[in-house]
């Protein structure tokens, strides 16, 4: 596209009709759109195949689009595949014209140099995370990948998650097992597409290496589901970051509210303890981020920003996203943040302004309420909960209490288990 | 009972279905396609080759004919696997159950292993996010309840991108491309948000049954540190707060009710429209299982307190009512009493997500 092209784009009625958006993006939003564009033209694409164990069959599927692109007339060649195939590969692979790797050691390299010499369209890598053997010019496999995307050939590859640098500690606390080899997850990140190959764990414990293992089949099942989920988030966490970028690039202001996002917002009043522990608990029910932000408030008592310093270091450890801010309006604050960070519900502590029910002026907590666009707002008490309604509410609650009425559909008791 | 999860039509669920399918059978296993849809697709028309097909049955409904899965038929044949497609399709009227997951819960019941077929977008506590998204209403929803009677959830997934490729392949580039390319983009970013929704569904999935396999029985202990309260109304809103209400207590593990005060005179005193709106929404409540009750009294707001302090109910969740300006300072508005009242509860005051386009 040309400057020229980016013009008419601007000024095409269709644009705004085409976003179903009134937000109309700046000439540089969209120049910088193009130019991203023309960059990813340039260089080859990266398409990677993720999985959270040996045997869910990642191998198989990258091959198996291997084939399908070449009955689409793509030139596709194969430049590594795996030591141990099973039948089904072995099959699957015949017809491809393959460029040996540099043999002499355990630790077969891709023959870059060959690869960039025979240029094709698309190069299949099994195994991104393969450490190259010593002498190598690249020291990781996934460098030779980025020398391959740079000259312009499209990859596609396949990562099992023990190998994403990042998820190395969470994976060797569930597995036991330290492997050496990685991949940052930041070069995951730059994929153009990642595509997660599902399967249950039963599936792998039958079809694997992971048979072998001298670990019951119950534990080894109990390990993989864990991997599973973490494997599932972390697409999940990438298509997610794609999708913003996106957005963002082509100034679309839409939030989705597909990822969970809590921020709780802490004074020295809160029950700021109970209030970190919820929003934690909450985030890691639903896959979410956690924010904690306290608005700085102006001559603060000392024991009141010890409370505040306990609160933050509370957080920190939680690992929440601690964020401090000064601002003469705090709820104002809170709102914009909220709305720059993509919040889903915010976590506030009930008001302490005495007398607030007066009409003239809203108290912080009633504005917040009232001015969260699309926000969930969880108000928190500031005490302990009162469990009898013995002495609470009587005089006008006294017609209501003995009415009661159970819904004659429902027979379980408050304290059963909903689901049995 | 194992589902294939997708988040558009075309991802490959059936063929992913009728592949397990067919694995099952080589292995010696006694399996029958119960109800297949085949779109016209022909390599997932090929996938079904010596599977054995149960036939469907033929219905009448107003002078046209119609063809659904005839659980009879299979309940007869009694496979130890039945792979039934399209698990959220709704029978035409005149079937025996109004929907296919309900002829699949018989088929569970007695003894048959089912696969089957579904898109996130029909879980019923997604209605609203899917709408957002989408601006589509989505009618033939699953109770998430339904959903967790499977022994597995299996993600299909394949990126927007190559999902639209194989929508448009063959199809000619018209010359107004660059717009084009703006639709596909638009259209990509909706596909990818419904993908994040599924993918993090699978997740939770998965999690919700490492859970159950470690409580060691079957039962569910939940957390009474979260027990949750709706409020529900004649409003209209009332439909997403209680999907959401719902949803959340589903992942914090809570057990949940859905609570609405009436007058003194019960529902008799209502004027019919409420009465009916009110009526609707309790019943809707229960289908997500979700226990109800009705309380009676002249204020909305102390019934509210009231039941939530005697029943170690920690979350009341209220919908946020339409912005009027005036009106909402008012002390008469029920949120603003409510957390007034409770202020040894929290409240959770549910926004109106705003839809696309």
């Amino acid at each position: 596209m040309s400057r020229q092209d980016v013009q008419n784009l601007l000024d095409s009625a269709d644009y705004n009709e085409v976003m179903g958006q009134t937000v109309r993006p700046t000439p540089e939003q969209l120049l910088k759109a193009v130019e991203a564009e023309e960059r990813s033209a340039r260089r080859g694409r990266l398409k990677i195949f993720l999985g959270y164990a040996s045997g869910v069959g990642k191998s198989f599927r990258m091959f198996d689009e291997g084939r399908r692109r070449k009955i689409r007339g793509q030139d596709v060649i194969i430049a590594a595949t795996q030591s141990v195939m099973s039948p089904e590969l072995t099959q699957l692979l015949r017809g491809f014209e393959v460029i040996p790797p540099l043999d002499g050691t355990d630790h077969p390299a891709i023959d870059v140099p060959a690869v960039l010499r025979r240029r094709p369209q698309i190069c299949l890598i099994d195994g991104l995370a393969f450490e190259n053997p010593p002498g190598a010019k690249n020291r990781y496999r996934w460098e030779d990948v980025e020398e391959l995307l740079n000259a312009g050939i499209s990859v596609v590859t396949s990562i099992n998650l023990q190998f994403v640098k990042e998820r190395q500690a969470e994976v060797e606390a569930i597995r036991g097992k330290k492997v050496t080899e990685s991949v940052p997850e930041a070069f995951i990140r730059t994929a153009d597409e990642i595509e997660i190959v599902d399967a249950p764990p039963e599936y792998c414990v039958t079809r694997s290496a992971e048979a072998g293992s001298a670990l019951d089949p119950a534990t080894v099942e109990r390990q993989l589901s864990e991997l599973r989920e973490i494997a599932l988030v972390l697409a999940a966490d990438v298509v997610d970051h794609q999708l913003e970028e996106y957005l963002h690039q082509q100034g679309i202001q839409q939030v989705y509210g597909t990822h969970e996002r809590i921020l709780v917002c802490v004074t020295p009043r809160s029950n700021a303890s109970v209030m970190i522990h919820r929003g934690r608990r909450q985030a890691d029910r639903f896959h979410g981020d956690l924010y904690v932000l306290y608005v700085q408030q102006d001559h603060l008592e000392p024991e009141d920003q010890k409370v505040i310093d306990a609160n933050l270091a509370a957080a920190r450890e939680a690992h929440a996203h601690v964020e401090i801010l000064d601002d003469g309006d705090p709820v104002g604050a809170i709102l914009r943040f909220a709305s720059e960070h993509g919040i889903t519900q915010i976590f506030v502590g009930h008001s302490q302004q005495r007398g607030w029910l007066s009409r003239w002026k809203a108290n912080p907590v009633e504005r917040l309420i009232m001015e969260a666009k699309g926000i969930d707002v969880r108000v928190f008490p500031h005490q302990p909960p009162r469990e009898s309604s013995a002495e609470s509410s009587q005089e006008s609650n006294q017609d209501s209490s003995n009415d009661l009425t159970r819904d004659a559909t429902h027979d379980a008791t408050p304290t059963e288990p909903q689901r049995t | 009972m194992t589902i294939f999860l997708g988040y558009a039509a075309g991802v490959g669920k059936t063929y992913k279905m009728l592949e397990e399918a067919q694995e099952a059978r080589r292995h010696g296993r006694d399996v029958v396609v119960g109800y297949f849809e085949p779109h016209g697709r022909l390599d997932t028309i090929q996938k079904t080759e010596g599977l054995e097909m149960i036939p469907r049955r033929k219905l009448t409904y107003r002078g046209r004919e119609f063809e659904e899965m005839d659980t009879a038929a299979i309940l007869a044949r009694h496979p130890e696997i039945c792979a039934v497609d399209e698990f959220p399709h709704t029978n035409v009227p005149g079937a025996e159950r109004v929907k296919r997951w309900e002829d699949v819960m018989v088929l569970l019941e007695s003894g048959i292993s089912v696969m089957t077929t579904m898109n996130v977008q029909h879980l019923e506590s997604l209605n609203d996010q899917v709408r957002d998204i989408t601006g589509i209403r989505v009618r033939e929803t699953i109770p998430d309840w339904v959903v967790e009677q499977a022994d597995e959830v299996v993600l299909i997934d394949v990126p927007p991108a190559a999902l639209l490729n194989r929508l448009h392949r063959g199809a000619i580039y018209g010359k107004e491309k660059a717009q084009q390319a703006m639709t596909n983009f638009f259209k990509e970013s909706t596909l990818g948000a419904l993908r994040e929704i599924a993918l993090r569904q699978t997740a939770h999935e998965v999690d919700v049954r490492q859970d159950g396999a470690s409580a060691a029985g079957l039962t569910r202990v939940t957390d009474s540190a979260e027990r949750i309260l709706i409020h529900i109304n004649e409003s209209p809103a009332a439909a997403a707060l209680i999907r959401r209400g719902k949803r959340v207590a589903d992942y914090l593990q809570a057990d949940c009710f859905a609570v609405t005060v009436v007058p003194q005179g019960g529902m008799a005193a209502l004027p019919r429209e409420d009465r009916e709106s009110i009526e609707r929404h309790l019943d809707f409540a229960r289908k997500l299982r979700i226990e109800t009750r009705v309380l009676q009294s002249e204020s909305p707001a102390e019934a509210i307190v009231q039941f939530a302090r005697e029943n170690g109910i920690v979350q009341i969740f209220l919908s946020k009512p339409a912005n009027r300006p005036i009106g909402w300072m008012r002390k008469n508005d029920l949120v603003m009493q409510v957390v007034r009242l409770a202020d040894d509860r929290q409240v959770t005051v549910v926004a109106e997500r705003r839809p696309v386009g």
